[in-house]
């Protein structure tokens, strides 16, 4: 029986883990095999304070991880499936089960992030490793002195398309509108980048290829019978997120996005679970506000469980 | 590596080059090669899910591993664009392979598919 379980070990799910451990709470945290921080395939974070030259995603959490660990966080790697309310010593607890068996604690903090939406045109699933993807720092270096697409227009579509010229011969950014949304830096370094070239007002129809990609079928937003086929070996596609909490949705409440909603402490509509970062319905999805969030989740988690514990105890009931 | 010097019935997963995949994929009936590289993430979390099979499957499934950076006549020859990317070879003759990383179960299952 945990205090606190976490589910997740993004930068919002280590900090709580930071806090909840040091705070001496018998911290579990559950890793997913499926679903990796999204962070730890950034290739360079620029606005995380303290690295003035920047840091990959993967040592950044490799530093966040160990830094957990010297407090003594628990770590399982297992993907989970259900949160069940239960009861036990006469206390209501969370039942958190997985594909490997089930952990119960008294509060519950979810940290499980996002991952990337899909296109869902033909070609996609067919192609998928083998010339479409959603990781370019995974990917890119295969892309050698070939052209490539990137599909999207945020932040994530652009750094990663400045990724890839390292490796492409062309980058052609793919984008619905006809100019970015990512921030101003990102969209002036793009702009400049002679590798970089853009189709505006454009969506993928199909991603055509034999055995491995070969080209990307784009139509006109506005007159979709104006159609183009651009040759690529690659499509990179970062066209938005989904939150990984189909699990929790009958659980707690969630926007119409499937975005958990908290309120300021990152308190859930279920008593004892609490939400961090990426996961959660707020303006900003960086690892500065996940780790915010993560540090309030795990304080107001040591509060609820302090205040159960007392409950349970009956002379110490702070209310 | 010269022939002969492959472990008989490895429980970790065997380091192979592009000149010594092809001794592997001969000697073993049922191998199955983790492309990775350093600087991919989840690469890097299949590691220990791999090693763990390898010691769990000793004697029936002898993994592998090779780095596609530094092995690019591996990763062009079998049209490797993503990585992890495991491929399976059945009877020196590869049998499919599978992309990306899953926890071990899920991926028992699917090298299991793959044993036809």
């Amino acid at each position: 029986m945990y205090d606190i379980i976490i589910v997740g070990s993004g930068p919002g799910g280590l900090t709580a883990g930071i806090y909840a451990s040091r705070s001496r709470m018998k911290t579990l945290m559950l890793t997913s095999q499926v679903n990796p921080s999204l962070i730890t395939t950034t290739d360079i974070v620029e606005n995380y304070p303290g690295f003035p030259g920047g840091i990959s995603g993967y040592e950044l959490i490799e530093r966040f991880t160990k830094q957990a660990g010297m407090f003594g966080l628990e770590t399982v790697e297992d993907d989970v499936v259900s949160l069940e309310r239960a009861s036990r010593d006469s206390k209501d607890i969370w039942r958190v089960k997985t594909g490997k068996g089930s952990y119960d604690a008294l509060a519950v903090i979810l940290a499980t992030g996002t991952g990337y939406a899909r296109l869902n045109v033909p070609g996609e699933s067919e192609y998928t490793g083998k010339g479409v993807s959603y990781c370019a720092t995974c990917d890119g270096p295969f892309y050698r002195d070939v052209p490539v697409a990137v599909v999207g227009g945020g932040n994530t579509a652009v750094q990663e398309a400045l990724f890839l010229t390292r490796f492409a011969s062309r980058v052609t950014i793919i984008h619905r509108r006809d100019r970015l949304r990512a921030s101003r830096i990102l969209q002036e370094r793009a702009a400049a980048h002679e590798k970089i070239d853009f189709a505006w007002n454009s969506v993928v129809e199909e991603i055509l290829g034999e055995t491995l990609v070969k080209a990307v079928r784009i139509s006109d937003v506005e007159d979709p019978s104006k159609k183009r086929t651009l040759e690529v070996e690659g499509v990179f596609v970062f066209t938005g997120y989904i939150p990984n909490t189909a699990f929790v949705r009958d659980v707690v409440e969630c926007d119409e996005s499937g975005y958990v909603i908290v309120d300021g402490e990152m308190k859930t509509s279920a008593p004892g679970i609490f939400a961090c970062g990426d996961c959660t319905r707020k303006l900003l999805r960086q690892v500065i506000t996940a780790c915010g969030d993560g540090a309030t989740a795990a304080f107001a988690a040591e509060q609820y469980v302090q205040d159960l514990k007392g409950n349970a105890y009956g002379a110490w009931a702070l209310s | 590596m010269a022939e002969g010097t492959f472990v008989e019935n490895p429980d970790y997963p065997i380091e192979l080059n592009d000149d010594t995949l092809d001794q592997a994929i001969n000697k073993y009936p049922f191998l199955v090669v983790d492309c990775w590289a350093e600087w991919c993430g989840p690469c890097r979390m299949l590691g220990p899910v791999i090693e763990s099979l390898a010691k769990k499957h000793q004697g029936d499934i002898v993994f592998a591993k090779i780095d596609v950076d530094k092995n690019r006549e591996t990763a062009s020859r079998y049209g490797i664009r993503s990585i992890p990317n495991l491929l399976v070879f059945k009877d020196g003759v590869k049998a499919g392979d599978i992309v990306g990383a899953m926890p071990e179960d899920k991926l028992l299952e699917r090298i299991n598919a793959l044993r036809g």
